[in-house]
């Protein structure tokens, strides 16, 4: 199976761009997502993989074969929607049966395969039956099914589960994991659903206004997040983004409100940046898990009074009101506290992010510790 | 759904008058049909004491009526058809495929439909007769669907467009080409609307007089509205001949709108409801 490369691809209808610019590589066998609001552009990116519409500018490969203007039989890619698109008059067989059928396949193979992907997918018992007569998880199931009957090259996948309840979502969305596990079949998924792409994917492009913010695995996404963007965009609950300064200095100091935090060059990036000559306002990046309320309150330096507590089972999120902003940070999940009540709070200060003011760009410098005042 | 619930007094007033209203000419038709003829024009009007059918009989023996009957038929049955055949050609596009100017083709469409037949069935008579298809079936077919495409166009497209475009695109992606796309899918599932525009379409022929009264001139191409209207003789109006018309040719047509009357109600309101 072979990579499935962009290059340069645009598209827009009429004046309105919706992909610009959009260069990326889904290697042999990725699972690979793109994630972002609604409107970025990320299922046009589907269609255009798919041959349901045409680009504007650039250049689609799977691998060296430029696909770009083949009409969407001739791309052998297989598509799971949202709607899930089943074929209402057709039977659960039927449907599973008809990308074969299409493509003219031996009738002993249909007869053969449909049993196998039913049994993939525990649809033995609802061939005969239609799909206005089978539930929505069911429902999904079979358009999955009848995507990857054919063995395609390339699988692609428009928030297949967003139409499921929250519980089935993350029971189907862990088959699909497996499945992928099981088949490594290059697949392309699409997802406003930050913690799906999170869970499913090998790889993660997030998107917004038609751009490609950041490309990177999970992880990279999660912990080194390349703008402001991408930083609110994926975890959640959302980061926190503080106001500050970065002040001059042989090595140079942060100060957000009252606090004073040391810096240094971060490690992952090999040109060590220059001290800023001037005092730069930045934003601040503190993960709510990153920050948690310690009692009691006098034994830390960060005094705060608390807004409202959220329990979320396993843990306490308290928004709680420091210096003149407002943060959300990690509480136990037993904690109780009533609202005004003072609390100390406890920061992990390598987990900071630092990004440019102006520009919301990720800054080279990595938290060491609190400066003792 | 909700619960039936039993229609006040005023409803089943007004429904009365209205179902009085529309459908007593047809039971006074339906009654003159089988009085004899020294009963119809007693005063006051008496409810058949000795039925007949003689008024059928003289109806197909008296009168080349069979092959009226088999005009009108013929004409209805194929405009339906073509209109239905073209119809959906034209409305797969523009419901379906990224075509510049669909709504002025829609537009100039439904214009077409807006001019009075009085207006159009001049020129049409000449083009018809310089074609030499004067008193043929084709005179009333081409005509007949040319007013009957607007309506089953505009059914159509509502139709093709309701339906969600993920089953058209979902197709494609599973293999199939466009027309392929079409036949398989698409058109399996516009069974409601096809069956809705094509009970227009034929109702249209069927009772169409001014384009039949025009173009034809005998029983080779007359068709039963054109008969009726013809059947008043020099000296007398055979008025119990004519009921026994009217009820013979009102008959398909009742049992085409019971047999679907909800494939006619879902078909035109398509587009009107989300399902």
């Amino acid at each position: 199976m072979p990579d499935v490369r962009f290059e340069r691809v645009g598209k827009h209808y009429g004046a309105r761009m919706v992909i610009h610019d959009f260069t990326l590589t889904v290697r042999d066998g990725e699972f690979f997502t793109l994630v972002g609001p609604s409107g970025c552009g990320k299922s046009t990116v589907l269609n255009l993989v798919a041959g349901l519409e045409p680009v504007s500018s650039g250049d689609i490969y799977f691998g060296d074969r430029r696909i770009t203007s083949l009409s969407p039989k001739d791309r052998d890619v297989a598509m799971v929607f949202q709607s899930y698109a089943l074929y209402p008059h057709k039977t659960v067989y039927e449907n599973l049966a008809f990308p074969l059928q299409v493509r003219k396949r031996h009738a002993a193979l249909i007869e053969r395969e449909v049993p196998r992907v039913a049994g993939l997918l525990g649809l033995e018992g609802l061939l005969a039956k239609k799909p206005q007569e089978i539930s929505g998880g069911e429902r999904q199931r079979v358009a999955v099914g009848r995507a990857l009957i054919r063995e395609p090259q390339v699988f692609l996948m428009d928030e297949p589960l967003s139409n499921l309840d929250a519980h089935l979502r993350v029971q189907t969305r862990s088959e699909i994991k497996r499945l992928h596990a099981r088949l490594k079949t290059t697949t392309l998924y699409v997802t406003h659903d930050q913690e799906e792409a999170l869970s499913l994917s090998d790889q993660i492009a997030v998107l917004n206004r038609g751009l490609v913010q950041q490309v990177g695995s999970p992880m990279d996404i999660y912990r080194r997040p390349d703008n402001t963007f991408v930083a609110r965009f994926m975890g959640s609950p959302q980061i926190n983004l503080l106001s500050g300064r970065l002040l001059t200095g042989s090595s140079p100091l942060l100060e957000v409100g009252s606090l004073r935090i040391l810096l240094e060059p971060d490690p992952a990036v090999p040109a060590p940046p220059e001290s800023p000559s001037a005092p730069q306002a930045v934003l601040v990046g503190i993960r709510p898990e990153d920050i948690t309320v310690a009692e009691p309150s006098g034994s830390s330096p960060l005094t705060a009074t608390v807004i409202e507590t959220e329990p979320a089972g396993s843990r306490t999120w308290a928004t709680v009101r420091w210096d003149s902003a407002e943060i959300r940070a990690e509480a136990p999940a037993d904690w109780a506290a009533s609202p005004n009540q003072s609390v100390g709070l406890t920061l992990d200060a390598r987990r900071l992010h630092l990004f440019d003011a102006e520009s919301g760009l990720r800054l080279p410098w990595q938290g060491v510790s609190l400066a003792r005042p | 759904m909700k619960s039936a619930r039993l229609p006040s007094v005023g409803a089943v007033l007004i429904l009365a008058v209205v179902l009085a209203w529309t459908l007593f000419p047809i039971l006074w038709q339906a009654l003159t049909s089988v009085k004899p003829d020294t009963d119809l024009v007693q005063l006051p009007p008496l409810l058949p004491l000795h039925p007949t059918l003689d008024h059928y009989e003289a109806l197909f023996q008296q009168h080349p009526f069979s092959r009226v009957l088999l005009n009108s038929f013929a004409v209805a049955v194929f405009t339906t058809l073509a209109a239905l055949t073209l119809g959906m050609l034209a409305a797969f596009p523009l419901a379906r495929l990224p075509i510049r100017g669909k709504t002025l083709v829609l537009g100039l469409v439904l214009g077409c439909s807006m001019f009075p037949a009085i207006v159009t069935v001049g020129p049409l008579f000449i083009i018809i007769r310089a074609l030499g298809l004067r008193d043929t079936w084709w005179a009333l077919l081409i005509s007949h669907t040319t007013f009957a495409l607007p309506l089953t166009i505009w059914v159509l497209t509502n139709f093709l467009r309701e339906l969600p475009e993920d089953l058209y695109r979902a197709a494609r992606v599973d293999g199939c080409s466009p027309w392929q796309a079409f036949v398989r899918i698409l058109l399996p599932l516009c069974r409601p609307g096809l069956t809705a525009a094509g009970i227009l379409a034929f109702l249209f022929s069927w009772t169409e007089f001014l384009y039949a009264f025009t173009f034809t001139a005998t029983e080779a191409s007359r068709t039963v509205p054109v008969a009726i209207a013809l059947f008043p003789g020099l000296h007398e109006i055979r008025w119990g001949e004519i009921a026994a018309a009217s009820i013979v040719v009102t008959l398909p047509v009742l049992a085409l709108v019971l047999l679907f009357h909800r494939h006619i109600v879902s078909g035109l309101t398509a587009g009107a409801v989300k399902g």
